[in-house]
């Protein structure tokens, strides 16, 4: 089975790299593959100038920092345990209490493992990854699974660690995770990188701005919609239309003189700025939720 | 946000001197000893169980002076059977008891009595079970107290002296047993199950992505079973010392390296069992496997010499029947090392052949 066909990527030092795309799009593979933890059968993978298997892999696990999605770290030790364990596998690195505090877990300082919360256990699964100080740190799913505020303190962590310079490789299925975390972002789908930029140029190639998602008693034809001022791109998903505009004051007017034409009324109308989300749409015709 | 990098960037320093003191290898087998101690079932099957499993025993078996053996006596002639019970009550070593004939059946087969004696007109009847020993044992007592309640006397004249030596008890024999059985089970669950847990839990793809070294960590396996291994072992012998009188005759420090040569191999063996499977069921299916015929043949309960011949090579070369034997030679017979040469390679080479194989087909992931 390949789970990863033709990845080129290249990630730039002090940069927060984002791999985004549905559950089983490759991204775990991927990342473990640069991790040095999954052999590929074919390619290269340069890390910090060195190269896995090439006789000092030991040197380059010192300078990066793993996260791994499925780790469950051993719950009848303590926070201030599971960080020293980490810690001592290290030359270098922060002091335990300097990445506790770093996460925010100086009160569980002492707690075990099994009685923190989902988001407490992520954040001590990132200061396990960060307390060699690490100069590439990887994230796989950092969020998945919490709750906003969870969320929103890990990439409080993970923005702290991008501004005093550090490289981040993260994976997220979450298209407002990539938005707020990453200056680059590859979207992969079927173990394929499919589209690859920053956030910002990776919504602006849909050459349009505004998304109208609406749904219709009567169906309307496609090239009725194409041809609507404005209109840049439709696709349908069940029942829903989405189209993207460059103009929405333009674009509603019409759509909405079309649906009375066609004797057809609105049930569903919503319109939101262009997201990574709809490049995903765009490209695949299908969710990132969908998988 | 920004205070926060200051810290991070001018706690550097200092950090670079503090990971001195920081050893993997001490860090990861205080993670073990921690784990273990934290688990309550573990504690309880590794110390308190052997505890409570020497004591049931030794009482079970302990060597007292032997039980007046039950015989029941037919009440077809209450007469004559009153008057057998009479002379059968002169013998110290004989409980009669006279019962209907149903009861009398009854009692014999349950094992409530040993014999059944039926008193006729002018003859006796004995009815019991030769295959069982106690049996055959209440037949020659019961027939040496009615010949002699008849008339018959002694022609040879005998006397007598009783020995019950210390280390030729059941518990001695026991001991050393439960020993080398309690060193089998915790090596094996142990490390069986640390390990797989460990692997399902991804903890060791986690460890495998830092620069630890992969020996560390299973040598850290070791020295936490060697911290246990002395607790283990003293709490047993400590234990039959105060309630039986327990002795060790050989040196203490033969124990000490048997036992360590022991707690090591069925170490090496957990590790093999642990290399590979990924499901708690998995490896226990595998420690059941191996453990199941030691259980039975090694010779903890009884010695594994009533076995038949044939099967004698294969219970030999089995690492626990060597363990045994070993700490049987020592404590109880308070033999040398050199004299126990040969369950000690025994043992030796199960314990570099899975410790080589361990770690050639150990999976990470």
């Amino acid at each position: 089975m390949t789970a990863v066909n033709g990845v080129d990527l290249e990630v730039f030092v002090g940069e927060c790299f984002g791999l985004l795309g549905p559950n089983g799009a490759g991204k775990t593979t991927t990342v473990e593959i640069l991790e040095g933890l999954t052999n590929p059968d074919g390619g290269a993978v340069e890390l910090l100038g060195q190269r896995w298997n090439d006789g000092d892999d030991r040197a380059l696990r010192e300078r990066i920092g793993v996260q791994l999605q499925e780790t469950q770290l051993a719950e009848k030790v303590t926070v201030v345990e599971t960080v020293r364990l980490f810690r001592s596998f290290y030359q270098r690195g922060h002091s335990i209490d300097e990445v506790i505090g770093t996460v925010a877990l100086e009160e569980k300082r002492n707690s075990r493992v099994g009685k923190l919360s989902g988001g407490q256990k992520q954040r001590l699964a990132v200061a396990c990854a960060l307390v060699s100080d690490p100069e590439l740190l990887f994230l796989d799913e950092p969020t998945t699974g919490l709750d906003p505020q969870a969320r929103l303190s890990l990439w409080d962590i993970v923005e702290k660690f991008r501004t005093r310079g550090g490289t981040i490789l993260l994976t997220t299925h979450y298209m407002e995770e990539a938005t707020r975390l990453c200056d680059r972002v590859a979207i992969m789908d079927h173990g394929k990188v499919i589209a690859l930029g920053t956030p910002a140029e990776l919504i602006s190639s849909l050459g349009a701005d505004q998304v109208i998602e609406f749904s219709v008693t009567n169906a309307l034809s496609d090239d009725d919609l194409t041809s609507l001022p404005a209109v840049k791109n439709l696709h349908k998903r069940g029942e829903v239309y989405a189209l993207t505009v460059s103009e929405i004051g333009v674009a509603l007017p019409a759509l909405l003189a079309e649906i009375k034409q066609q004797q057809s009324e609105v049930v569903t109308l919503t319109t939101h700025q262009a997201t990574l989300e709809d490049v995903f749409v765009s490209l695949t015709g299908r969710m990132l939720r969908d998988g | 946000m920004a205070e926060a990098n200051e810290t991070l960037v001018q706690g550097r320093q200092p950090d670079v001197e503090k990971s001195t003191s920081l050893h993997p290898l001490v860090e990861l087998t205080a993670m073990r000893v921690r784990e273990f101690l934290r688990e309550k079932e573990a504690v309880f099957w590794v110390f308190i169980f052997p505890v409570l499993m020497t004591f049931a025993l030794g009482i079970a078996f302990r060597n007292t002076a032997p039980d007046k053996t039950p015989v029941a006596i037919e009440a077809t002639n209450p007469v004559k059977a009153n008057e057998l019970a009479q002379s059968l009550s002169a013998s110290p070593d004989i409980t009669p008891m006279v019962m209907t004939e149903s009861e009398a059946a009854q009692a014999l087969r349950s094992g409530k009595v040993s014999i059944v004696v039926s008193p006729h007109d002018d003859s006796f009847e004995y009815r019991f079970d030769p295959t069982r020993p106690e049996s055959r044992t209440a037949r020659l007592m019961v027939d040496d107290a009615l010949q002699r309640a008849k008339g018959r006397t002694d022609i040879a004249k005998i006397s007598e002296e009783r020995v019950t030596e210390p280390g030729a008890r059941y518990v001695d024999f026991l001991v050393p047993g439960l020993i080398g059985m309690n060193l089998m089970g915790s090596g094996l669950w142990g490390l069986g199950f640390t390990v797989v847990i460990a692997r399902s839990r991804k903890i060791l793809k986690r460890f495998a992505a830092t620069p630890m070294r992969r020996s560390h960590y299973l040598f850290s396996f070791m020295l936490s079973r060697l911290v246990f291994l002395v607790l283990e072992v003293a709490a047993v012998v400590v234990f039959a010392w105060l309630a039986f009188d327990f002795t060790v005759r050989g040196s203490w420090l033969s124990v000490t390296l048997i036992t360590m040569l022991g707690g090591f191999t069925f170490s090496g063996l957990g590790l093999l069992v642990a290399a590979r499977p990924t499901t708690i069921e998995g490896v226990s299916g595998l420690m059941n496997f191996i453990m199941l015929p030691m259980w039975l043949l090694s010779g903890t309960f009884f010695s594994s010499e009533r076995f038949p011949q044939v099967l004698q090579p294969f219970i030999q070369a089995l690492p626990l029947t060597a363990l045994n034997s070993a700490l049987r030679s020592v404590m109880n017979e308070g033999a040398a090392l050199t004299s126990n040469w040969i369950p000690i390679s025994i043992l030796l080479a199960w314990c570099v052949f899975s410790f080589i194989v361990a770690l050639k087909i150990f999976k990470w992931q």
